[in-house]
């Protein structure tokens, strides 16, 4: 081994904004696989649109503030915004649902912010937020896994859905979105939600098939939805091993969210699902690797980063047992990233020379 | 400017209680779901100003200054509930959909602000002009922001005139666009908030331009050099 004799900065990886960003993409891309092999084309041509419009929507806000806007826009940030909004939303809704999502989240949540830098909320999540309220019906349309749709879905039925709301064949959406026993499929947290409010135990609502399958080891953690977070958890992995972003936001996260749902879980196991169920339905991995740690509007010191993402994991819980949305991934952000400031201020790093400071709030110790 | 000049300016655009002053914001939000519903608070909030500024300045001579507050309240209320028996009388249906906003009115400051402010010290003629002004202003960002919410929330505008203006109004219904969907943040408070900041934007933009247009521009300073070594530049 040779030993290299060089004066500083030693970091040598040149990594550029716009490689970041992408980087992301990249390694989103398994989960997105996983997600069109079980819930159909839907979900790709909802991240064409959206990114699109991101793009677009950037640079003309940008040639209204005379900004420089060839360079923001090569820096994939609005790609990355319309990318994330794309997955999200499911894959059965009408076109214009990401348009009206992307044009919020760079227009209203990023730019009038400021710009890259500035926002305060993620803007993917805030445009994911204001769909959710606004159009209810189409933002929780999802689709059956292939497996149990009683009409399979081929790439022109997605257009043509996502266009006129009918697939190529005539069917409409909640004929798509019916189970091989006819009944509307939902997704799991939904199933589980809904039986619990019908007065039905944790173990009965799991008899559905949307999670029952006699021939798997995995029955009982959602069709589909398993293999999808499970891909999205590899891929983050690989994004912490890049060194894009750091692992105490996603580690911070799932361990709140699995520490607070244990505890439910053990006191009344007929009221509350497993956590195993929470770590790996809904959303959880995506917003967990690529949505909690946009660098911009997260915690920015390793302590406060570990407190946002406890207490994103902790809200994801509470606000999918009580609350009256079966997710929760994009509101607990936004909660969270509202306590953004006041996390920092709590816990800025000891300088190095300095002891650390006694009381923040007094700011003794920080001089001298 | 004379003094009515100096009030319609202030009112409707300087000094705007709901997009300068930022009071009445209560309301402001909660009822401009549509464009009759804000007209309707705005109509109330505007009579209200202007009965209760009229009387604060008739006795503005007579009422110790160490109780005034109390008194101004009692005034503003008595127009409030006079306003509130008047549309349960006349509009019942809008007073349904108002609500608790119509007496709540009692509780915007932009009402108490302009007694204790203006019309506690000055006559009554210009007392009742800075009420109509005043309440001119709050009525008109009222309908703005109730538009733009009906608008982009249900596609139409002035849905239920016949509330406010009896059963001919009906035909004043204008529908802009179709939608099976309505577009619910904007009818949602979140979108009466956004709204807001949006007009306030808006009004500050145009301010600045306004501004821009009529000073003029600054004359360059020119330094007067003490002392030049070599050649002068």
């Amino acid at each position: 081994m040779t030993l290299l004799l060089k004066s500083s900065p030693h970091l040598r990886k040149k990594r550029t904004v716009s490689d970041m960003m992408q980087l992301v993409m990249l390694l989103a891309l398994p989960g997105l696989a996983a997600q069109i092999y079980f819930f159909g084309w839907g979900s790709l041509i909802h991240i064409g649109i959206a990114m699109l419009v991101a793009v677009i929507a950037e640079a003309l806000v940008l040639e209204i503030r005379k900004r420089n806007f060839e360079k923001a826009v090569k820096d994939n940030s609005a790609l990355l915004t319309g990318f994330l909004l794309g997955i999200s939303i499911p894959p059965f809704a009408p076109w214009w649902i990401p348009v009206i999502g992307t044009l919020f989240a760079i227009v209203i949540v990023k730019q009038l912010y400021g710009g890259l830098g500035f926002n305060l909320f993620n803007p993917a999540m805030a445009g994911y937020v204001v769909l959710l309220i606004s159009f209810p019906v189409q933002m929780t349309s999802w689709a059956p896994s292939a497996e149990l749709a009683m009409v399979s879905q081929s790439f022109n039925d997605a257009v043509s859905i996502i266009f006129t709301q009918f697939s190529s064949e005539g069917y409409s959406i909640s004929q798509m979105r019916a189970g091989v026993d006819g009944f509307t499929m939902a997704t799991p947290l939904d199933q589980v939600k809904s039986n619990l409010l019908n007065g039905y135990t944790v173990s009965e609502a799991l008899q559905a098939p949307t999670f029952y399958d006699a021939n798997s080891a995995l029955s009982g953690l959602g069709n589909g939805w398993f293999w999808v977070n499970l891909l999205f958890l590899l891929g983050g992995l690989a994004l912490i091993q890049t060194g894009v972003i750091s692992w105490h936001l996603p580690l911070s996260m799932l361990a709140g969210l699995f520490a607070i749902s244990s505890v439910f879980f053990l006191i009344n196991p007929d009221q509350a699902s497993t956590p195993l169920m929470h770590l790996f339905s809904g959303g959880c991995m995506l917003g967990a690797f690529f949505i909690i740690t946009d660098p911009v509007t997260a915690a920015t010191s390793n302590k406060g980063r570990i407190v946002f993402g406890f207490a994103i994991g902790v809200l994801i819980y509470v606000i999918r047992y009580w609350g009256g949305y079966p997710d929760a991934i994009a509101f607990a952000v936004l909660i969270m990233n509202m306590c953004v400031p006041v996390i920092d201020y709590y816990t800025r790093p000891r300088t190095y020379g300095h002891k650390a400071a006694t009381s923040a709030v007094s700011g003794k110790g920080e001089a001298e | 400017m004379t003094e009515y000049q100096q009030l319609s300016w202030q009112g409707m655009w300087k000094n705007n209680p709901a997009i300068v002053q930022l009071l009445g914001l209560c309301p402001l939000l909660a009822v401009t779901g549509t464009v009759v519903n804000a007209l309707g608070l705005g109509l109330a909030t505007m009579l209200v100003l202007i009965g209760s500024n009229c009387t604060v300045s008739l006795i503005r001579n007579v009422v110790p200054s160490e109780i005034r507050i109390p008194v101004f309240v009692m005034i503003i209320a008595t127009f409030v509930t006079i306003i509130q028996l008047t549309m349960n009388a006349f509009t019942y249906e809008l007073y349904q959909a108002l609500g608790i906003f119509i007496p709540l009115i009692v509780t915007n400051c932009a009402i108490i602000v302009r007694a204790e402010a203006y019309a506690s010290k000055n006559p009554i003629q210009y007392a009742a002009f800075d009420g109509f002004m005043m309440g001119l202003g709050f009525a008109v960002v009222l309908v703005l922001l109730g538009a733009m919410r009906e608008l982009l929330g249900y596609g139409t505008l002035f849905d239920g005139a016949h509330l406010l203006f009896g059963e001919w109004a009906k035909d004043l219904k204008i529908v802009v666009y179709e939608s099976e969907n309505p577009f619910l943040l904007a009818i949602l408070p979140p979108g009466a908030f956004i709204g807001l900041g949006l007009l306030i934007a808006l009004k500050n933009a145009l301010n600045d331009r306004v501004e821009k247009l009529f000073t003029e521009a600054p004359v360059a300073k020119t330094v007067q050099r003490a002392r030049v070594t070599g050649d002068s530049i």
